[in-house]
């Protein structure tokens, strides 16, 4: 009960005039960082690694988390070096886990910054920042009758989640799942998968290592691979998330098939083209709904040449008027040279070239 | 004492806005957690300090309590205002990607709108620094802060205005972007800037209802102590920063330039513009904190997104360049700056005198072709 009315008090207007401009939540954060009402954030409830090259994180988010789809990514943010990065993670948890916890797998890669952070770093107690949930690689509300998941590496984690929501739900219908691993060291909620598949009826999961030995199935997707899990994909709502190669070979199939395209999810950055000479790539305004051929000039004149006139000042990176959010996409900085890629990130738009696709928020 | 500016031929005018270049991207390489947390521990301070100051108040009728709390409250408005408002605001931690130091969306405790702020003083003031009938940094448009603009009798009241100017600093930052001398002389009109006057009845209501109605009546018996101590915090920053800003361009030395002069300038012009336009202040290490570090204002010149607690080291740098080329470097404590400043306040309220030297815009930006042009003598 004090705690209700501590809540109640905290989003009271009258803290809030008394806060002004800060707001309420500048004050609190500082001795109670998760009682802030406008952030989404989490503490990091337990750690685990499930492989040499993973760690899987459990989190709970505070009161201001909307909650999640099954299959939906979110943005998990935390400070290196005194910059917040942030990065798109898909939980692997249930949409009905119990307390809305949500169970993050983040596998490393040798570049990757935030994943190697987090898998040396991340402890029990640990306070993260998150976006609230994204993406419509999610199962439809009315779920089909039949369900095929495919996954490879790391993208196991979104098909996970379905898998297990659709197993809390007590789905009746008949779900396969082709999980592939590179090997069975480097694969994913093995046992897991092993004893869902024992407890559910109509769940068939076959697994595959594409290097390993010992393997249920030999190599990469295939037809085979296929007719081992599912007498008919024809007729299965089918979800693939995994390495470009995965999604190509899937598609390839779907197509020869005649069939529509399967929904679909990958993380794996763009290569970037360096090139202004030869520009690459769509610039979307986010904002205004407009599209436009990256023409290789700053995005401010790409913006003005658009038909939108951005906010800007000095037109020479000095005086941060035409700062605006990128959503998406690699920018170049005219005056440093400096790359980045970040997915949600403040730019001045007036020394920023587009590397290919870049969305912003105007 | 600044030696007179030299002439500069084009090519070391680029060569010179190299070297700064190159300062800059080594800070730029180098920013990291340091800065992030030095940039927390100030707000923590400042937090801390409004925390403190505004609980001692409501004590405020116990003399002790009044004087600590009023004091507290006058250094976290000091804080918020200049070390953080006025720092984060230029987009200086931009790099952390942290939404609540985002330059574009901070808002600070004082009567002036972040937006307007953004645009009067990030681009208007900061690109066209000391330009005369451009940077209305220059005087406000209330003061005659330069010899180019022309007397009228108005003017005789130049020290009056600086005063009130002073001690209302916040409400006249505020009106700043709404450019009330054009509005008197009818320039711009009224319906123009009904939005802005909009945005800036709500910044002023939610500042003026904080710190004298809410706090006030929460406060209770103490209710006329914290009123007096919140008006006491409010007065001391407006006095305090109306100062240090005044000793940023308008020493004895610093040039003001004419609109020609900075046509078409290059990189290395526009850096030589800067310095010879603006003035440091010296002092220890917590004057320079409590200056939002605009005491190293050559530096924030030059770099004004750069964090403004890596001043202090870029100035070393900066003097060697300078030295080299022995270009000018205004600085001394503040006294004589703002001495000089309230002695030019009072100078200017008089019309010049035909052949009284002084601070006429007499700035060299660009290669000079005669190299005769004068730089006026320091104090």
């Amino acid at each position: 009960m004090p705690r209700r009315v501590g809540r109640l008090l905290l989003r009271s207007s009258l803290l809030e005039a008394l806060a002004y401009p800060h707001g309420v939540d500048r004050y609190v954060e500082l001795v109670r960082p998760l009682l802030v009402k406008r952030q989404v954030r989490a503490e990091v409830i337990a750690v685990r690694c499930q492989t040499p090259k993973s760690a899987t994180l459990s989190l709970r988010p505070n009161d201001s988390w909307n909650g999640i789809r099954a299959g939906q990514f979110v943005g998990l943010s935390v400070e290196i070096d005194g910059v917040r990065e942030t990065r798109p993670y898909s939980p692997a948890s249930s949409q009905h886990a119990a307390g809305g916890a949500l169970e993050l797998t983040v596998s490393t890669h040798p570049e990757g910054k935030v994943s190697r952070y987090l898998r040396d770093r991340a402890r029990r107690g640990m306070i993260v920042g998150l976006t609230q949930a994204d993406g419509d690689f999610v199962l439809p509300d009315v779920h089909p009758e039949r369900v095929l998941l495919i996954s490879g590496g790391s993208g196991v984690t979104p098909v996970m989640a379905m898998l297990r929501t659709l197993c809390d739900e007590g789905f009746t219908g008949e779900i396969g799942f082709l999980n592939y691993a590179r090997s069975s060291e480097l694969a994913l909620y093995g046992p897991e998968l092993d004893q869902l598949g024992e407890r559910h009826r109509g769940l068939r999961i076959v697994r595959g290592f594409t290097r390993g030995r010992g393997s249920p199935l030999a190599g990469r997707f295939c037809r085979e691979h296929l007719r081992a899990v599912t007498g008919d994909h024809a007729t299965a709502s089918t979800f693939v998330c995994g390495p470009p190669t995965l999604i190509d070979a899937v598609r390839g199939v779907w197509a020869k098939d005649g069939l529509a395209e399967p929904a679909v999810e990958t993380f794996t950055p763009p290569a970037l083209s360096f090139d202004t000479d030869c520009a690459v790539g769509v610039v979307s305004f986010a904002a205004s709904g407009r599209e436009a051929a990256n023409s290789g000039l700053p995005l401010l004149e790409q913006a003005e040449d658009a038909g939108l006139a951005p906010e800007h000042g000095c037109r020479m990176g000095i005086c941060n008027t035409c700062s605006c959010r990128k959503t998406a996409g690699a920018v170049r900085n005219v005056l440093t040279g400096e790359i980045s890629t970040a997915i949600d990130e403040q730019i001045r738009i007036c020394v920023s070239v587009p590397l290919g696709d870049v969305a912003l928020d105007l | 004492m600044p030696t007179p500016a030299p002439t500069l031929t084009s090519e070391q005018l680029e060569a010179f806005g190299q070297e700064l270049d190159a300062i800059r991207a080594r800070v730029v390489a180098d920013l990291g957690e340091r800065d992030a947390d030095y940039i927390n521990k100030v707000i923590r301070a400042q937090r801390g300090l409004e925390v403190a100051g505004r609980a001692l108040l409501f004590l405020g009728f116990l003399p002790p309590a009044w004087i600590g709390g009023t004091a507290a409250l006058s250094l976290s408005k000091i804080l918020d205002n200049m070390e953080i408002g006025h720092n984060v605001m230029h987009g200086q931690y931009d790099w952390m990607k942290d939404e609540r130091l985002n330059g574009k969306t901070f808002e600070w405790d004082t009567a002036c709108p972040g937006d307007q702020w953004r645009h009067s003083h990030n681009y208007m003031h900061h690109t066209h620094t000391n330009i005369v009938g451009k940077d209305r940094d220059i005087g406000y448009g209330i003061l005659r802060m330069s010899e180019e603009e022309r007397w009228h009798p108005y003017y005789l009241g130049n020290p009056l205005y600086a005063a009130l100017l002073a001690i209302f600093f916040q409400y006249g930052v505020a009106l700043h972007d709404l450019e009330a001398e054009r509005l008197a002389t009818g320039e711009t009109s009224l319906a123009e800037k009904r939005g802005m006057l909009g945005e800036i009845w709500q910044k002023v209501r939610g500042q003026t209802l904080k710190d004298y109605v809410l706090f006030p009546l929460l406060s209770g018996p103490s209710f006329p102590f914290v009123l007096a101590g919140d008006a006491s915090a409010n007065l001391a920053r407006n006095l305090w920063s109306f100062m240090i800003i005044f000793c940023g361009h308008f020493p004895d030395g610093t040039q003001q330039f004419s609109e020609e002069q900075a046509e078409n300038e290059s990189r290395g012009e526009w850096y030589y513009r800067q310095l010879l336009g603006s003035a440091n202040l010296t002092g220890g290490k917590l004057f320079h904190v409590l200056a939002g570090n605009l005491s190293f204002q050559i530096e924030h010149h030059l770099f004004p997104d750069l964090p403004a607690h890596r001043y202090a080291d870029i100035s070393t740098e900066v003097r060697k360049v300078t030295d080299r080329y022995r270009i000018p470097y205004n600085t001394g404590p503040l006294h004589r700056q703002f001495g000089s400043v309230v002695r030019k306040i009072g100078k200017l309220a008089l019309p010049s005198l035909p052949g009284r030297g002084g601070d006429a815009p007499t700035g060299v930006v660009g290669a000079v072709q005669d190299g005769s042009q004068e730089f006026p003598a320091a104090a």
